[in-house]
C-alpha cells in the first residue's frame, strides 16, 4: 500500500461522500460501542469492587458461632466465645506468619444517641481499637481518630460517621461541629474527637451510619463489662495470602477452645466474595463486548456490501485502467486500500467517539474505558475493512479488460 | 493492391520489421449452435513505421480485430506476434505492462477516468509503470503540450470539450512512448473541425515514426492513412497502400507539396 494507491483511495471514497459516510458510520458506531460498552462494564467492575474494598481490604471476619449473618451452612456445634486472649494468639507470627493485623470488635445493638434534644440510633455501634481504621479504610474527614492510649485509658470518646452527625446536628449542619461536643449514647456522654470520611451505601447498609469508640469504654459504659468480642476483622500480609490466613486462623482458634470445630465459628473470607463479582462483572463485559463485536461484524459487511456496488459501478473505469496498463495487483490493490481506508477513518471517528461517550456516567455507571478495548476495536476495524474488502477487490482484479470496457 | 493470402504468411518466419503480425487468427463467439465467427483465418502483417486503417461496417470484426492486436482480448485460433513475441504465451501481468509500455489506446468514448484531472488522466499510465511522481508529471505535461492542452490540464473530463477529451486520451496513449498507438473510432464522437485536429495530431505522431492502427468506418479517416484494410464478415476484403510505409503519412505529404 503506497502513497499513490491511498491517494487514488480518497479520491474514490470522496466522490462518493454520502454513501462512503455511511459505510463509516457503520464501523464508526461499531468501535465507539466497543469502547464505550466495555468501559461500561470495567466501569460497574470497578465500582462494585470499590463497595467490597471499603468493607476492608484482604480482610477476613470471624464471628463467634450462630451470631451475625452469612451462616455458610453445616450443622452448627457447640458455638465458642472469642476471647481477648485470642487477638495476641492470632496476632502471633510463629503460628499465623499470613496474618497482618487484627481488630476485634464487640458490637452493641440498638444505642440511642442524643445531643441537644435531637436522638438517632445509630445502625452501627461498636467497640474497637485504633486497627480498624486501617483494615476497614475507615479515613477521619476532621478531628482525629482514637489512640492505643485512648483504650488504655478508657477514655470517654468516639468517632461519628456523617450520617450520625446530620441526625444530631440538621442535614445542613457542618459536621465538624460535631467535634469535641459532649454525645449522650445510651446513658453514657462521650466527646466527639473525629467525624469519618463518608463510604456511602454498600448497596443495602448506609456505611455512614456507624458510631466507634474504644473497646474498653463501650463494655465499661455501654455494654456492661466483660462483654465478650462479637467479631474479630482479620487482615491478611496481601490478598493470595488470605486463604491461608484463613486456614492459620481457624487452626489457632480450634487449638485454642477446647471442643470447637470449623462450624463453631463463622469466618467470612472477603475474597471470595470479590472473586464472585470480578466473575460476574467480567461475564458482564465480555457480553457487553460481544453485542458490540456484533455491530462491528455488522459494519463490515456494510463495508463490504458498498464495495460490491462500488466494483460494479466503476466496472467500466477498471476496464480502462486496465488496458493502460494496470495489473490486477494494482487493481487489486486499489479496492482494497479503499475498504481499508474507509475502515480506519471510521474505526478513527469510532475511536473519538467511544472516548467521548465513555466520558458520561451511563445508568449510573462512570465508564472506565479499557486501553486493550480501543486498539482492540481499532484493530478490528481495520481487519475487518481487509476481510470484507477482499471479495469485492479480488472481483474487480479478475474482470477481464475487454468484458470490463464492455461494460454499460 | 496486395492481397494478403494464407499461403503469402504460413510459414514465413516472424518478420522483426512487422511489430504486429497476425497469423490464422479466428475468434468466435458463444458455443454450440449460436457460435458466431467474428473473425475468420485472419492474416496480417503491420510494419514498424505504418498508418494503418482498418475499416468495415458495423459487425465486420473489425472492434474484434483491434482488442486482439491490443491484447484485451485473447484469439480463439491463430497466433498473434506484438513486436515478435508471441502473446499467447505472456503471462497476465505482462500482458499488462505490454498494454502500458508498448500500445497506446484510444477509444471512441475517450475513455477518460471521470472525475479526475487531465494531468492525472495522463499520468496514470506512467503510474502503472512505476515511475517516480516527478518524472510523471514532467513526461505527462510534455505530452499535453503536444496535443496542445497545455492551458487545460487542471480541467475535469467533464469541463472539457469532446475534441479536448480525445486529445488528453491521445496524451494519454502516447505518454509512456508505446510503438503502437491503436485508435477505435477515435472521430466518431467529433465533429468535423475536432476530427482534423485529431487526425493532424496522428499523422505527426506517425512522421515521428510511430505505427498507428485506426478503426474506423469514416473514408476521411481512412484517406488520411498509409494503408487501408477493409474488413467483411470476419474476412480481410482488400489491402491497399496509398503511400510507404516507412514515407510522410499522406497528411503531411499532401500539405507540403
Amino acid at each position: 500500500m503506497n502513497l499513490e494507491s491511498v491517494t487514488i483511495a480518497l479520491h474514490g471514497i470522496i466522490a462518493n461522500k454520502l454513501r462512503s459516510m455511511l459505510t463509516m458510520l457503520g464501523i464508526l458506531i461499531g468501535v465507539a460501542s466497543v469502547i464505550v460498552l466495555v468501559a461500561v462494564g470495567s466501569g460497574s467492575a470497578a465500582a462494585s469492587r470499590t463497595r467490597l474494598e471499603a468493607l476492608g481490604s484482604n480482610t477476613i471476619t470471624v464471628r463467634a458461632g450462630g451470631l451475625g449473618f452469612g451462616n455458610r451452612g453445616g450443622t452448627q456445634s457447640r458455638s465458642i466465645r472469642i476471647e481477648d486472649a485470642d487477638v495476641p494468639a492470632i496476632l502471633d507470627k510463629n503460628e499465623a506468619p499470613s496474618v497482618a493485623r487484627v481488630a476485634p470488635i464487640v458490637d452493641a445493638t440498638a444505642v440511642a444517641a442524643s445531643y441537644n434534644g435531637a436522638s438517632t440510633t445509630p445502625q452501627t455501634f461498636q467497640g474497637t481499637n485504633d486497627v480498624l481504621f486501617t483494615v476497614r479504610h475507615y479515613e477521619i474527614a476532621s478531628g482525629s481518630k482514637f489512640t492505643q492510649e485512648d483504650l488504655d485509658a478508657h477514655a470517654k470518646v468516639a468517632v461519628v460517621g456523617l450520617t450520625v452527625a446530620k441526625n444530631l446536628l440538621g442535614e445542613d449542619a457542618n459536621a465538624a461541629d460535631l467535634i469535641g461536643e459532649s454525645v449522650k449514647f445510651g446513658n453514657s456522654n462521650l466527646t466527639v474527637i473525629g467525624i469519618l470520611k463518608p463510604k456511602g451505601t454498600n448497596g443495602t447498609n448506609d456505611q455512614d451510619n456507624i458510631v466507634l469508640a474504644p473497646l474498653t469504654t463501650v463494655r465499661d459504659l455501654i455494654s456492661g463489662g466483660g462483654s465478650a468480642i462479637t467479631q474479630l476483622v482479620v487482615q491478611a500480609n496481601s490478598r493470595k495470602a488470605m486463604s491461608t490466613a484463613q486456614a492459620e486462623v481457624t487452626a489457632i482458634l480450634q487449638s485454642r477452645h477446647t471442643g470447637a470445630t470449623t462450624n463453631s465459628f463463622l469466618v467470612q473470607n472477603n475474597s471470595s466474595l470479590l472473586e464472585t463479582q470480578d466473575a460476574n462483572n467480567k461475564t458482564f463485559t465480555v457480553l457487553l463486548g460481544a453485542v458490540a463485536a456484533i455491530s462491528l461484524l455488522v459494519g463490515g459487511i456494510g463495508v463490504m456490501n458498498i464495495m460490491l456496488v462500488t466494483v460494479t459501478e466503476r466496472t467500466r473505469e477498471i476496464g480502462i485502467r486496465k488496458a493502460i496498463g494496470a495489473r490486477r495487483s494494482d487493481i487489486l490493490g486499489q479496492f482494497l486500500t479503499e475498504a481499508v481506508l474507509v475502515s480506519v477513518l471510521g474505526g478513527l471517528l469510532g475511536v473519538a467517539g467511544g472516548l467521548i461517550g465513555s466520558r458520561f456516567k451511563i445508568v449510573n455507571v462512570q465508564p472506565v474505558v479499557e486501553p486493550y478495548s480501543v486498539f482492540l476495536a481499532f484493530g478490528v476495524a481495520v481487519v475487518v475493512g481487509l476481510f470484507f474488502g477482499i471479495y469485492p477487490a479480488n472481483r474487480a482484479a479478475q474482470l477481464r479488460p475487454i468484458d470490463a470496457l464492455r461494460y454499460e | 493492391m496486395t492481397k494478403l493470402t494464407l499461403e503469402a504468411t504460413v510459414g514465413a518466419p516472424p518478420n522483426a520489421a512487422r511489430v504486429i503480425e497476425l497469423r490464422n487468427v479466428s475468434k468466435v463467439y458463444g458455443m454450440g449452435d449460436v457460435q458466431v465467427h467474428a473473425l475468420h483465418n485472419v492474416s496480417l502483417g503491420i510494419e514498424r513505421g505504418d498508418f494503418v486503417a482498418i475499416m468495415g461496417a458495423s459487425g465486420s470484426g473489425k472492434s474484434t480485430l483491434m482488442n486482439i492486436i491490443g491484447c484485451l482480448d485473447a484469439p480463439t485460433r491463430g497466433g498473434y506476434r506484438l513486436d515478435g513475441v508471441d502473446v499467447s504465451e505472456l503471462s497476465d501481468s505482462e500482458l499488462a505492462d505490454r498494454r502500458n509500455r508498448g500500445i497506446g489506446f484510444v477509444f471512441q468514448s475517450f475513455n477518460l477516468i471521470p472525475r479526475t484531472t487531465a494531468l492525472a488522466n495522463v499520468e496514470l499510465p506512467l503510474l502503472y509503470g512505476g515511475l517516480k511522481r516527478a518524472e510523471r508529471r514532467r513526461r505527462a505535461l510534455a505530452a499535453l503540450a503536444a496535443v496542445g492542452l497545455t492551458d487545460r490540464v487542471h480541467h475535469h473530463p467533464s469541463e472539457l470539450s469532446g475534441g479536448q477529451q480525445q486529445r488528453v486520451a491521445i496524451a494519454r496513449a502516447i505518454v509512456t512512448n508505446p510503438a503502437i498507438v491503436l485508435a477505435d473510432e477515435p472521430t466518431g464522437a467529433l465533429d468535423s473541425a475536432s476530427t482534423n485536429e485529431v487526425l493532424a495530431i496522428f499523422s505527426q505522431l506517425n512522421a515521428t515514426g510511430r505505427t498507428i492502427v485506426v478503426i474506423t468506418h469514416e473514408p476521411e479517416v481512412a484517406a488520411v492513412a498509409k494503408r487501408v484494410i477493409r474488413l467483411r464478415d470476419g474476412v480481410i476484403l482488400d489491402d491497399s497502400r496509398h503511400s510507404p510505409a516507412d514515407g510522410p503519412p499522406p497528411m503531411l505529404a499532401g500539405r507540403a507539396s
